[in-house]
């Protein structure tokens, strides 16, 4: 399969990306391509012109910066799975398979916000902010107001999701997983973490239009309680061929179950 | 668009237009037809190489992307007389039988040897999750990958030695 024909080119910096992007509105940013290609392929996506961040070495490796571990946005997740941030390693090693994590990185998983996708749930759980920069500056998005539905996340057209910021401090946390068999994707997944105040966060992803925390787990956990069930009792869930809405229901409780006694 | 890439260590310049997949640009401006398309979707694995060392689905990187880069695919694994371990392991372990997955589950398995000598049978299952085999059942596979990780470890045939 061919994509329809575009322009191509490799971005020499943040900067120029975001001039470039700012003189073509219709520019498409090309991190690891590992969802844009297929959908390209597909013909689901027909951009005239991609520009190519992935090379840039101002948006990788992990630095740390006071209580945050800093993540460039083109850190691929093999290099996320082999690095000491909290749960992201773990949650990297359910991303597709090994050719996949050699080639996709963390900020375009994230900023592309697929609802199937694993990160958006660590983020979520263990309270990452966004640092998305465009012409005008930078501003920071705290991991509650990134996912905002599905494909749509707080990045807006112009700007570049440079940076994840992952709180130090995290002293437990856990990923489960009930993956779609060929894709790898998440049915439903669940990512939990204890932070330095001793309290749980948990959040979702996969079962619903975007990833979301998961409050009443949270206040039971926090309270000493059992997970439960009915955790996500009255939420709009997705049904499709591979999963009805309430049998996704159902995996978020028996993950979160699971997750729950993991973490301890 | 005009693109160098070094292939099995040989510099080739073409000029292709930019929404050439990688795996394309090595199978017909190249004629490197060892590199197989089996799903086209980013799932089966038949087409990995490897990509400056790492192991890539070549069905899902533009040959631009690959531009001043090392690509290593399987005809730069090994010769007839001189087969890669991996080779050797996939012959005596009857790892294949119409060996269309067989130069993916080669590269993919080259990639898990250069960073665990000694691979468990979890492990190399683990690390094959991307590559899809529909004749075998795998057992085989498993059995190819640890008896060339014995042939590596005993320093046996080189095959071009360990990987790059």
């Amino acid at each position: 399969m061919y994509p329809a024909n575009f322009d191509y080119q490799k971005a020499a910096s943040v900067d120029a990306a975001l001039k470039a992007m700012a003189d073509n509105p219709e520019l498409k940013i090309i991190a690891g391509g590992h969802s844009l290609l297929p959908a390209m392929k597909l013909r689901l996506a027909q951009p005239p012109a991609l520009l190519d961040i992935f090379n840039l070495e101002e948006l990788k490796g992990i630095k740390e910066d006071g209580d945050f571990y800093v993540v460039g946005a083109m850190t691929t997740h093999a290099d996320v799975m082999r690095s000491h941030l909290p749960l992201f390693p773990e949650v990297a090693g359910w991303v597709g398979d090994p050719m996949v994590r050699n080639r996709g990185t963390i900020g375009g998983s994230l900023a592309h916000a697929d609802p199937s996708a694993d990160y958006p749930a660590a983020a979520l759980a263990t309270g990452a902010e966004f640092v998305i920069r465009g012409l005008g500056g930078e501003r920071t998005v705290g991991a509650d107001e990134m996912f905002l539905g599905m494909f749509e996340s707080a990045v807006e057209a112009g700007e570049l999701l440079t940076h994840i910021r992952i709180p130090k401090g995290i002293t437990a946390s856990v990923y489960e997983k009930y993956r779609h068999p060929a894709s790898h994707y998440a049915i439903v997944g669940v990512a939990m973490a204890r932070h330095a105040d001793g309290q749980i966060r948990a959040a979702y992803t996969g079962a619903a239009e975007k990833a979301a925390r998961l409050p009443k787990l949270e206040e039971r956990l926090n309270a000493g309680q059992d997970a439960g069930t009915g955790l996500v009792e009255g939420a709009d869930m997705l049904g499709d061929r591979f999963a009805s809405a309430e049998f996704r229901a159902h995996l978020v409780d028996v993950l979160s179950d699971r997750a729950a006694k993991r973490l301890g | 668009m005009n693109v160098t890439v070094n292939v099995n260590g040989k510099p080739y310049t073409r000029d292709v237009e930019a929404r050439t997949l990688l795996v394309h640009f090595l199978r017909e401006d190249l004629l490197l037809t060892g590199t197989h398309v089996g799903c086209d979707t980013s799932q089966c694995g038949a087409c990995t190489v490897h990509v400056n060392g790492e192991a890539v689905k070549s069905c899902t990187v533009l040959a631009v992307q690959a531009d001043g880069m090392d690509v290593k695919t399987i005809e730069g694994m090994g010769t007839p007389g001189d087969l890669h371990p991996l080779q050797t392991g996939f012959w005596e372990k009857h790892g294949l039988q119409c060996g269309y997955c067989t130069p993916g589950m080669i590269m993919a398995s080259a990639e898990l040897l250069k960073h665990n000598a000694n691979p468990s049978e979890e492990e190399i299952r683990y690390h094959l999750e991307g590559n899809y085999c529909r004749c075998t059942g795998y057992h085989n596979i498993v059995k190819a990958v640890q008896h060339a990780a014995e042939i590596m470890a005993q320093g046996g045939q080189s095959g071009q030695a360990a990987d790059d």
